[in-house]
């Protein structure tokens, strides 16, 4: 029988020949993730014995270095935790950074593999072929606990991308591209190909990929494909793995061609990115008080990299805050060398360390009432991002950081009108 | 009436695509359960925690929990919300929700089927749903033998414990008593 990436994927780690859509399955899980919040409510430190300690990573992420007292305890609990079970796969403060950066920079997120954390957004990982995917935190601790968990096999939704990406597209239009037209995925799989797809690079894959958690997608894959393999032999060199690639003729509920070369600069409108996103072109002429880089999504070092090439030479303009977060310790080191951070300090951008702060309206760079933000990162629900009478308005790295130098949002190529 | 796949209780209907961001705001997550829990809806419907009596029923339109996997569901149990009516969920939303023990039912047309305030008695393990207030009885899809499983044995943490996978000596459980 024909093979999706998901069919495919699922059908190995229940050790059946096959599976087919609606089918519910016991799969094992390679990888299961923890992370700080998930010590807040859960059951972490009644766990009696850890199924396989090496198949747990344990990252800190969302509030680090803690930002209250409550935060502080989850630290510590993690320490306690990742001490009492053995578990060499630890990344504290000063290894940190967002967790789906950290596991993939790790090569802890392989092909064919079935990967699983609390966060929502660890669909990040189907950019690497991986059936990554968010997990009730209960169902977290039942993984820990025997290794395994259930998935209900969901339909596909293939992406056929044709044509080339243009260079100044960022994953973020291609995905707001599909969320604009397409609307919600619920219950479905995401899967991407096509004679396009060698022309758009791991970053962006990864962005698409976290992205599919807004319209509701159970999972976001990509193939396997020399970009992943060369993206592999950099963070896990040796590792051997099973590629989970589509068989020609799988069985999809649908399949929407999407020429790459039509792509422009996209935002989402606040509230949702479902059926809200609109062309930068199209967009009324909208003041900002923050523009904000960051999250899973978009704090990669690509995306400062983007950030940096906009705002160099420039300044950030006056009553409009540019804060910036690397999404991993690791970004934020090679951005330091590089330059990036440097640049973006100079035009008066404030770059944070790594961390969910701002993305989950938690700390460091929230809204107050009325305002109105500009961000790069996962989310545009209201009140996401701190006050929920504030706006907040989603675009690729280019826009944000070029928004912050015009005060209102716009691309690259409006900043020309603003004095160097 | 102890089984939790039994309830009664009075109905508040909501939109399409609530999130979870509006039933768990960033901010509460700083808060123990008990104060969290007094800011679901904050967003769109301020004040409604205040409004919950034991046994109450939260219907809601399409794609019902998009967004993170925050723990809304317990949140609603603290509350004593009994049971949630969906037209469609999020998976990783309905997953939690059945996971921490709350009953939480499909059904296609249920605002048409259910207004504000009308008072419904549901048999979750049956699939029946009647609506008191309107005098009227619906044949709706079960839950699935092993989800009725799970929520008549309070959730997956009392499973857990039942497993022998976790010690019993922690007070703050994620499932009901």
């Amino acid at each position: 029988m024909p093979d999706t990436i998901i069919e495919a994927t699922l059908a190995r780690a229940a050790g059946l020949p096959t599976v087919r859509p609606g089918q519910i399955v016991t799969c094992d899980v390679d990888m299961t993730v923890v992370i700080d919040v998930q010590f807040a409510h859960d059951r972490l430190a009644d766990v009696r014995a850890v199924h396989d300690p090496d198949k747990v990573a344990v990252v800190l992420d969302h509030a680090v270095p803690a930002p209250t007292p409550r935060d502080a305890g989850h630290g510590a609990k993690a320490r306690a935790f990742v001490a009492k079970h053995g578990i060499d796969r630890f990344f504290d403060v000063g290894r940190h950074g967002i967790v789906h950066q950290v596991i993939a920079e790790q090569g802890l997120v392989l092909p064919g593999t079935v990967v699983c954390c609390t966060d929502s957004h660890t669909c990040a990982g189907g950019a690497l072929n991986s059936a990554a995917r968010g997990l009730g935190p209960l169902e977290i601790l039942q993984m820990l606990c025997t290794g395994q968990t259930w998935y209900r096999v969901p339909p596909t939704i293939r992406y056929e991308l044709t044509g080339t990406k243009p260079a100044h597209v960022n994953g973020k239009d291609i995905f707001l591209t599909i969320s604009g037209r397409y609307g919600d995925a619920t219950d479905h799989a995401l899967e991407f190909g096509g004679p396009g797809l060698a022309s758009v690079p791991m970053s962006d894959r990864r962005t698409i990929a976290t992205q599919g958690a807004e319209i509701g997608a159970d999972f976001t894959l990509f193939p396997c494909d020399t970009v992943t393999e060369e993206f592999l032999a950099d963070v896990a060199p040796g590792a051997s793995f099973t590629r989970s690639n589509p068989d020609p003729d799988a069985v999809y509920a649908d399949v929407r061609t999407l020429d790459l070369g039509t792509v422009e600069p996209m935002v989402a409108l606040p509230g949702t990115v479902i059926n809200n996103a609109v062309p930068l072109s199209g967009l009324d002429r909208t003041r900002i008080d923050q523009a904000f880089i960051g999250s899973c999504a978009n704090g990669q070092l690509a995306d400062l990299a983007v950030a940096a090439g906009v705002v160099e030479g420039r300044k950030v303009a006056p009553g409009v805050r540019l804060i910036v977060t690397p999404a991993s310790q690791q970004v934020y080191l090679e951005a330091v060398q590089r330059g990036y951070v440097a640049t973006l300090v100079e035009a008066g951008a404030v770059v944070t360390n790594s961390t969910c702060g701002a993305c989950f309206g938690y700390h460091m760079g929230v809204l107050a009432p009325g305002e109105v933000c500009v961000t790069s990162s996962t989310r545009n629900f209201r009140g996401r991002m701190g006050s929920t009478e504030a706006a907040v308005y989603m675009a690729s790295p280019a826009t944000v950081a070029a928004s912050a130098l015009t005060g209102y949002i716009a691309g690259p190529e409006q900043v020309a009108e603003v004095a160097a | 009436m102890t089984s939790p796949l039994r309830v009664r209780g009075r109905a508040w209907v909501f939109g399409d695509e609530i999130n979870t961001d509006d039933m768990y705001p960033g901010f509460a997550m700083k808060l123990p359960v008990a104060e969290a829990a007094q800011h679901m809806f904050d967003a769109t419907r301020p004040g409604w925690p205040a409004l919950i009596e034991a046994g109450d029923i939260v219907v809601a339109g399409r794609n019902f929990g998009l967004g993170s996997s925050r723990a809304c569901a317990e949140l609603f149990v603290h509350l004593g919300i009994s049971c949630l009516v969906a037209e469609q969920y999020n998976s990783l939303f309905h997953r939690n929700a059945l996971n921490y023990g709350l009953p939480a039912l499909t059904v296609p047309d249920a605002r048409v089927l259910i207004d504000e305030g009308d008072v419904l008695a549901i048999d979750a393990a049956a699939g029946l749903l009647r609506n008191e207030t309107r005098g009227t009885e619906h044949h709706i899809q079960p839950l699935p033998a092993f989800v009725v499983e799970l929520v008549e044995g309070g959730g997956l943490i009392n499973r857990l414990e039942a497993a022998g996978f976790l010690d019993r000596n922690d007070a703050t459980a994620g499932g009901k008593p």
